[in-house]
């Protein structure tokens, strides 16, 4: 079976899995009552008047799978919505916020993952040296640091201290010029924008505001790496390609990245769909902290509100994100380990 | 057995790892049964409440005193009471969440493998669903629907944890289901229950209930980050990822001393990592000593 007939399999298999992930989102709707289910379905301030009729229209005291039909009607049109804590459209308030957690993301993943790979490879490369002890020391802490206090202590010590890093997003200053008419935002990214606008004082000021969540995510993630990377690594260099290398009179640097480190690096493909997980767990406790306006935040703050349809909302992408992570970490395992696909 | 056992426990007193996480988490377990000695709670209140002075319940928190060792934070709680009983809320976390997970993990996941079938896929499927989600995600609507406090914190821990261990269990025991010995007995003509609870039940569920409980701290640290967020325990509960949410406020210090207030959220963080570190390093050092591949390298 070749690659693309692996990928449409996968694809298809992915449908029942969505499903299954509406219908959890729907059952825990089903938890709470008609009034704020009703949030659900409304898409602008003015219905809010009109909950009563909301709940007739929508049939909210119907049988649970007439519900569901309809339920899963309106997220299809793409309403998933009413948040009462921001007054918008829960689409709007995630759509506008999704740049933010985005390009956290992106600045977050390479360190991570790169560091990460570097530090398993020295770890297994000198096992049981002091090198290894020190970096299975940090990650064991890295593994055992609560997300809050290590970005709260970064934030005090950084910006309470040195005035170092500022929280949000922008400063002052930066906010306003964006809402000006000479800044037109193309991907929502300040750091891309900025260069795009020709200001790089806004690209400038957008990464001194994502070096402190960024190293608080890499602190937390690498651990995961650095563990899996290490174990792989020395199960790959007891193989019998790594000593035929050897025998064969080959430099102990040749060996090691050209031998071991690469088939070492094929479980941190899978390793990456957990690493989209921590992310977006990471993202909702960063993000409060370093008050960065992005989707974690504002899950956070609508748990707190009370805002369901908004919880929810956010719990729903998600999944979806989760979900599509998924495919893609098996996608791009099959395509490295011909045995996934053919077998 | 007893061999294997006291083969484990040579292992674990080899590793210095091993040895530092012991002695945290003994050390956890002597503040937790002392508590009512090292913090003794007011007669006819809830220990779990902390104390504060009736007269003074001013915003600013002080630094550590004579009669408050840890200083007080926001609202004039007394912070040396939080950590001391925050202990045992931390441990009555981690058993709270983790044993009725083993329990329904352990029912369902030995009637999924035992009888297959429809059952089997149902709750495969139904697993598949939950791990779609990343944990913390699902517990916070959960907690969001069902409203914020400790106690649906610990509820919808329990509801998203037990799937994974489900899964390994079932696991577990279809590997066990296929060795000589289940076949052995089979032989002699034992019935399907004695099977399961002599044979099947001990070989495969050894591993499983330890790397379980020492999934404490990963559970204790969810349970902080919701209390953090403002959905589990409640303003002046010892609890220690609620306490450092009320210290939110003062990581700036004041503009004469940055860390005017570093007692308010540093002491209870270095309870929370250092109670989470001593069940991650006694779950590391588990973790490569039950590995059967790994185990007599």
């Amino acid at each position: 079976m070749g690659l693309m007939s692996y990928v449409a399999r996968r694809i298809l298999l992915m449908i029942p899995t969505l499903i299954g992930v509406t219908l959890l989102i729907f059952a825990v709707t089903q938890m709470i009552d008609p009034v704020s289910r009703a949030m659900l379905y409304i898409k602008s301030e003015k219905e809010l008047q009109h909950i009563d009729d909301i709940i007739s229209r929508y049939g909210l005291n119907d049988p649970v799978y007439l519900q569901y039909g309809r339920w899963i009607q309106q997220i299809l049109t793409g309403n998933l919505g009413w948040s009462v804590s921001t007054r918008l459209p829960v689409l709007k308030a995630l759509s506008t916020r999704f740049p933010a957690t985005f390009e956290l993301v992106i600045f977050s993943i390479p360190p991570t993952i790169l560091l990460g790979i570097y530090l398993g490879v020295k770890s297994a490369v000198h096992k049981d040296k002091a090198i290894d002890h020190v970096t299975r020391t940090v990650s064991i802490i890295g593994w055992s640091l609560p997300t809050f206090w290590l970005a709260i202590v970064l934030l005090s010590f950084c910006y309470g201290r040195y005035h170092l890093f500022p929280p949000s997003r922008l400063t002052e200053a930066a906010i306003q010029f964006i809402h000006t008419e000479q800044f037109i935002s193309y991907t929502g990214l300040y750091t891309i924008d900025g260069l795009l606008n020709g200001q790089p004082w806004i690209t400038l000021d957008a990464i001194q505001h994502l070096v402190l969540p960024v190293v608080t995510l890499t602190v937390v993630q690498i651990a995961l790496i650095i563990r899996v990377m290490r174990s792989s690594m020395l199960e790959t260099l007891h193989k019998g390609y790594i000593f035929t290398a050897r025998a064969k009179g080959l430099a102990n640097k040749q060996v090691i990245n050209k031998h071991a480190r690469r088939n070492a690096l094929i479980p941190i493909i899978t390793l990456s769909g957990m690493l989209a997980a921590g992310m977006l767990t990471g993202v909702i406790i960063t993000e409060t902290v370093f008050d960065f306006n992005g989707i974690g935040r504002f899950a956070a703050t609508a748990a707190t509100r009370l805002d369901t349809s908004a919880v929810l909302g956010f719990s729903l992408l998600a999944g979806v994100i989760f979900v599509v992570a998924n495919l893609i970490v098996d996608i791009a395992y099959a395509y490295v380990d011909p045995r996934i696909r053919l077998g | 057995m007893l061999r294997e056992v006291k083969f484990s426990i040579s292992r674990i007193m080899k590793s210095p790892l091993s040895i530092v996480g012991i002695a945290i988490v003994v050390f956890f377990a002597a503040v937790a049964i002392l508590a009512p000695v090292l913090a003794p709670p007011r007669p006819n209140k809830d220990p779990f409440i902390m104390p504060r002075p009736k007269w003074d319940w001013s915003f600013t928190p002080r630094p550590p005193s004579p009669s408050n060792p840890f200083g007080t934070i926001e609202g004039q709680y007394d912070l040396f009471y939080g950590c001391i009983w925050g202990t045992i809320s931390a441990f009555r976390i981690g058993f709270m969440v983790i044993i009725p997970v083993l329990i329904i993990a352990l029912i369902l996941g030995s009637v999924a493998a035992y009888y297959g079938g429809i059952i089997d896929e149902l709750m495969m499927r139904f697993t598949d669903i939950i791990f779609a989600f990343p944990t913390l995600v699902l517990a916070i609507a959960l907690v969001s629907v069902l409203g914020p406090s400790l106690d649906n914190v610990m509820l919808a821990l329990i509801l998203v944890g037990w799937p994974g261990y489900a899964r390994v269990i079932r696991g577990e025991i279809l590997r066990v289901k296929q060795e000589d010995y289940v076949e052995a007995a089979k032989a002699v003509g034992c019935s399907d229950l004695r099977i399961i609870i002599r044979h099947i039940l001990p070989n495969a569920i050894y591993s499983t209930v330890i790397m379980a409980s020492l999934d404490i701290g990963a559970i204790v640290l969810s349970a902080a980050a919701l209390s953090f967020l403002g959905l589990g325990a409640p303003a002046g509960y010892a609890d220690w990822g609620q306490i450092i949410a009320r210290a939110r406020h003062w990581i700036y210090g004041n503009p004469a001393d940055p860390f005017a207030f570093w007692h308010a959220f540093i002491i209870p963080g270095l309870f929370i990592f250092t109670f989470v570190l001593g069940w991650n390093l006694l779950g590391d050092a588990f973790r490569d000593i039950l590995d059967p591949t790994l185990r007599r390298r």
